[in-house]
């Protein structure tokens, strides 16, 4: 093993929430949210706020952690870090960026955080507002092309077309998210349960995205507390130790106007081997996956390119059974992920994968100790991160 | 002139610097892109600079409009007001083989809820939009 790795190095002693909101309902501003968030975490890992000396968030997240160090008196700051790129792309780098940190001697005490308020701040799934429009959008948005689903559903149509993916994968995927939601009272589609039929009648967004496909928005506010495996121990909860956490894509990804050379990809085929690689695991070896949910035909690309799958075997592999804990070969986002528990733009999947190896998931796998996290799938950059129990190190 | 595709009211693309030819060339009935004056070749969208040999030394040429459908989406949820009345419309993302394979985005002419076929033979319509405010031009697809 290259002594150039994150594996083992660091590990999450405290996760914090606030309660999550249907869009544009929190009762709060969103620094506010943050604040809840990031207290709550301290509170789980048994800190003081004021230990916390670095802050790493990604997605343009709108608070400025010297705004945040200042409002929680912490002592000092050491390290203040943004991963660049929209969506849910940066939610595994964020916290890869904040064990590096950690592992070098940048800082001591990070929290990786993400708040949304977007009653405060306006929606994503809306189309521009402006009269006129130059650059890049110029070319896609006068022919109705402006909102997340419509940048992505070529990717995914064209990737059906090529490998024979039929709808009922995708179905799949969301009757186990929801499936999950219904034994996690924090989840926003907790007892509002979904079947195949009403999947099958929702309507459209846009083809191939059901309703049911896409994921929710909401307001609320996650944060994790990362320290050194040395200092690990000593915290209320059993350590959960970060294996691997890469981040990146693949050539001329960030290409303008649909013009990437390789277009139908979740953009993880040069990002998933170099997690392999750092972990020292491969995908027999993950007990539950948390694969992060802007649209489910992303997730199924982006289980195929970490190997868990051949594009062939997709309408095989994507059945209900398989996807749901405790008994599925793959148990998939056992929160409920963005479809049906929240949209904190993947942090909350990252927090239900450390719930997973503590033991704690309302639909905890038995004995779970490689829990892994996929954030962001076919953004530019993207991320996926394994956390690893005491035994895995 | 012809009614537009979509209903009126989405946001008018202006010219920028990289830009301005292609949209000059859409108003006079021809399709402009971007190539390299040291490699010859094309690239889309515009670029400062050549991705592939590195010049910064790039020119706008004339290409046919006429390619074939790579990928597409028949859209059914309106996220602009505008919106609201259209109904399903399509979008092709259309490779032009002319060009160095490259794509530009599209709606597919014709009835909105046509099958769409990967791989289908399209030739481009020029969309006049001569009462906007700036006038432009945009460039749609229809089945060759």
């Amino acid at each position: 093993m290259s002594t150039r790795s994150l594996r083992g190095r660091t590990a999450v002693v405290g996760l914090g929430e606030t309660t999550y909101y249907k869009r544009g309902q929190s009762p709060d501003a969103e620094m506010k949210l943050a604040l809840q968030a990031i207290v709550r975490a301290c509170e789980d890992a048994g800190i003081s706020p004021r230990e916390i000396d670095g802050f790493a968030s990604f997605s343009n997240d709108r608070n400025d952690p010297s705004q945040l160090a200042a409002a929680l008196g912490c002592k000092e700051l050491k390290f203040s870090n943004m991963q660049w790129g929209g969506g849910g792309g940066g939610g595994s780098a964020a916290i890869g960026n904040a064990a590096a940190a950690v592992a070098t001697g940048i800082a001591d005490c990070v929290v990786v955080f993400r708040a949304l308020a977007q009653g405060q701040f306006g929606r994503f799934g809306q189309g521009a507002t402006s009269s006129t429009i130059s650059g890049n959008f110029a070319h896609t948005v006068p022919y109705g092309l402006m909102s997340p689903a419509q940048m992505f559903a070529m990717k995914v149509n064209r990737f059906m077309h090529d490998h024979g993916v039929k709808q009922e994968a995708f179905r799949a995927i969301a009757l186990a998210c929801y499936h999950h939601a219904q034994s996690n009272p924090r989840a926003v589609m907790y007892g509002r349960p979904l079947d195949e039929a009403t999947y099958d009648a929702s309507r459209w967004i846009t083809e191939p995205f059901h309703l049911y496909d896409c994921c929710l928005e909401n307001d609320g506010a996650a944060a994790m507390i990362l320290v050194s495996a040395e200092r690990a121990r000593d915290f209320p909860h059993p350590p959960c130790y970060v294996l691997a956490s890469v981040g990146g894509s693949h050539y001329r990804a960030g290409a303008p106007v649909h013009n990437v050379p390789d277009y139908a990809t979740s953009t993880f085929k040069t990002v998933a081997p170099r997690l392999w690689q750092m972990a020292g695991l491969k995908p027999d070896d993950v007990d539950v996956l948390q694969s992060y949910e802007n649209f489910t035909g992303g997730v199924l690309m982006s289980i195929v390119e970490h190997g868990f799958v051949t594009p062939e075997e997709c309408n095989d592999f994507f059945q209900f059974d398989n996807l749901v804990a405790p008994d599925g070969d793959l148990p998939l986002n056992t929160s409920g992920g963005n479809l049906a528990e929240c949209y904190m733009h993947g942090l909350g999947l990252n927090i239900e994968a450390v719930r997973q190896i503590r033991g704690t998931s309302t639909a905890q796998v038995p004995r779970a100790e490689v829990s892994m996290v996929i954030s962001g799938p076919m953004v530019t950059p993207v991320s996926s991160s394994i956390f690893g129990a005491e035994a895995t190190l | 002139m012809s009614k537009p595709y979509l209903n009126p009211g989405l946001p008018t693309p202006v010219a920028t610097e990289l830009d301005q030819p292609y949209w000059d060339g859409l108003r006079a009935g021809k399709l402009m892109l971007q190539r390299c004056r040291a490699c010859q070749r094309f690239q889309w969208g515009p670029e400062w600079i050549c991705h592939r040999c590195l010049s910064f030394d790039y020119d706008y040429v004339e290409v046919p409009a006429s390619g074939r459908i790579y990928s597409h989406q028949r859209v059914w949820h309106p996220v602009h007001p505008a919106l609201k009345t259209q109904g399903p419309y399509v979008i092709v993302l259309v490779e032009l083989p002319q060009a160095d394979n490259v794509r530009l985005v599209g709606n597919l002419l014709g009835d909105p809820q046509q099958p769409l076929v990967i791989g289908a033979e399209v030739e481009g319509v020029f969309e006049q939009h001569a009462d906007a405010e700036p006038p432009f031009a945009l460039l749609q697809w229809r089945l060759a």
